[in-house]
C-alpha cells in the first residue's frame, strides 16, 4: 500500500490514517532545506537533529521539575491534613464537637485536594517516561543517520547521493516531527499544571486550606459534595469518640469547656459553648468562596458573629494552624 | 507495512492484518465526520490497540519512513481534526 499516492478523493472521504500521514509527510519534507550539493544537506540536517535531541532532553527536565513541585505540594497538604486531624482529636477531647467537626471538614477538603494532586503527579510521571523513551529513540536514529551520512559522503558523488539521502531523510524527518510534537504536547500539559500548582501554592501560603475545595461546580454537585463530606465527618467523629473513650462525650459537657486547651476554650464566647447540634449536612462545609478573615492567626474578636445558618462558625478555627495559647481574658 | 503511532514509534504490520485496521479506520473516519466524541474515542482506542496487537516494533535505529501514521492514543477529536488539516502539525 502506498499512502503517498492517495491524493485522489476529497479530504472528507479519505481515511483518517491516510490524511494524517499525507499532511505529516508534506510538513516534514517542507522542513528540510535543500542545499546545492545534497551532501551538504546531510551535515546541516545532522546539526538540526542534535538540536532536537537537546530540546527533548530539556523537555524531560522541565516535566521532571513540574513533577517534583507537585510532589512537594502533596507533602505539604498531607502535613496540613495530619495537623487538622490532631486538632479534631484535641477539640473533641475538650468537648468541642463543633470545632472537631470544622477541623474534619477542612481535612476532608485537604484530602480531596490531595487526590487531585496525585492524579496530576501520575500524569506528569507518564509524560516524563514517554519523553524519555522518545529521546532514546531519536538518539538511536540520529546515530544511525550519522553513520549513513558518512557512508554516503565517502561513497557517492553528488549526483548519485540524492536517492540515498532521500531515503535517510524521510525516516529521520518523520521521527523529528513526531518528537517535536511530543515536546509541544508535554509543554502544553505542564503549562496547565504549573498554573494550577501556582494556585495551590497561594492557598497553602495563605493558610486558607479550607478553601481548597476549589473549582466552581454546579449547585447539585456542590450539594452532593457537602453531603458526602458531611458523612465522612460524622464517621470520623464517631471514630475519634470511640478512641477517646467515654469521658468526653460532648453531651455531658454542655457547660463551660473544661479544658484549658487553647483550641477549644479560647473561643468559647457569646453563648457558643453549647454543644453543637448541627444535623443539617449543609452546615458543615464552608462555601467554596468563603474567604477566611485575613487575620488568620489572631484570635477572633468576641463580638464576631457566628456564621449564619450554622453553628459551625468559620471563625471557630482561625486558621489551620491556631496559636495554642491558653491565655484567657 | 510500517505504521507509526505518534508518540510511540513504529510498528511493522503484516499485510493480512491491515484489512482489519482499515475497517477500524473507517469507523474512526465516520466518527470524526459525525463529530461524535465518544464514538471517536472508542474507534481511536480500538484502532491503536489493533495496530499494537498486529505489529512488531521496528528497531529504533531504522531510518525507514512509515506508510501510515496514526494519531496519539489520547488525542481528542479537535486535535485529530487539526492533524488532518495543514495547521498545527509539526511545530518549527
Amino acid at each position: 500500500m502506498e499512502a503517498g499516492t492517495g491524493t485522489k478523493g476529497t479530504a472528507a472521504s479519505m481515511s483518517v490514517m491516510k490524511r494524517v500521514t499525507l499532511i505529516f509527510r508534506s510538513k516534514a519534507n517542507k522542513a528540510l532545506d535543500r542545499m546545492e550539493d545534497p551532501r551538504e544537506t546531510l551535515d546541516y540536517s545532522y546539526q538540526r537533529q542534535l538540536e532536537m535531541l537537546q530540546k527533548v532532553r530539556r523537555g524531560v527536565a522541565d516535566v521532571a521539575t513540574s513533577r517534583k513541585r507537585v510532589e512537594l505540594q502533596m507533602n505539604q497538604i498531607q502535613q496540613q491534613s495530619n495537623k487538622l486531624e490532631k486538632q479534631a482529636r484535641d477539640a473533641l477531647g475538650a468537648g468541642r464537637e463543633d470545632l472537631a467537626r470544622e477541623a474534619l471538614t477542612r481535612r476532608s477538603s485537604a484530602q480531596s485536594q490531595l487526590n487531585d494532586l496525585q492524579a496530576q503527579y501520575a500524569s506528569l510521571q507518564a509524560e516524563e517516561e514517554k519523553l524519555t523513551v522518545a529521546s532514546q529513540r531519536l538518539q538511536s536514529k540520529v546515530d544511525a543517520f550519522r553513520t549513513r551520512k558518512e557512508t554516503i559522503k565517502a561513497t557517492y558523488t553528488a549526483a548519485e547521493a540524492q536517492t540515498r539521502i532521500n531515503e535517510a531523510f524521510s525516516g529521520i524527518s518523520e521521527e523529528m516531527g513526531d518528537v517535536g510534537m511530543a515536546i509541544q504536547r508535554a509543554e502544553d500539559k505542564t503549562a496547565q499544571m504549573q498554573a494550577r500548582a501556582g494556585a495551590i501554592d497561594e492557598l497553602l501560603a495563605s493558610g486558607a486550606l479550607e478553601d481548597v475545595s476549589g473549582t466552581p461546580r454546579d449547585d447539585i454537585q456542590a450539594e452532593l459534595d457537602r453531603m458526602g463530606a458531611g458523612n465522612d465527618v460524622e464517621l470520623e467523629l464517631q471514630k475519634l469518640r470511640g478512641e477517646l473513650g467515654s469521658g468526653s462525650t460532648p453531651e455531658l459537657e454542655a457547660g463551660p469547656p473544661a479544658g484549658s486547651d487553647g483550641n477549644a476554650a479560647r473561643n468559647s464566647n457569646s453563648g457558643r459553648t453549647a454543644p453543637a447540634p448541627p444535623e443539617t449536612a449543609n452546615g458543615v462545609q464552608p462555601p467554596a468562596d468563603g474567604v477566611q478573615p485575613p487575620a488568620g492567626h489572631g484570635a477572633p474578636t468576641a463580638g464576631e458573629p457566628a456564621i449564619p445558618a450554622s453553628d459551625v462558625g468559620e471563625s471557630a478555627i482561625p486558621s489551620a494552624d491556631p496559636p495554642r495559647t491558653s491565655d484567657q481574658p | 507495512m510500517i505504521v507509526r503511532i505518534l508518540g510511540e514509534g513504529q510498528l511493522r504490520i503484516d499485510d493480512p492484518a491491515t484489512a482489519g485496521l482499515s475497517d477500524l479506520d473507517a469507523r474512526l473516519t465516520a466518527a470524526i465526520d459525525a463529530g461524535d466524541e465518544p464514538a471517536f474515542r472508542r474507534a481511536l482506542k480500538a484502532l491503536i490497540a489493533g495496530a499494537r496487537a498486529a505489529g512488531t516494533p521496528v528497531p529504533a535505529d531504522s531510518l525507514q519512513p512509515s506508510e501510515l501514521i496514526l494519531p496519539y492514543e489520547d488525542a481528542d477529536l479537535a486535535e485529530v481534526r487539526k492533524m488532518m488539516t495543514d495547521e498545527g502539525l509539526i511545530p518549527g
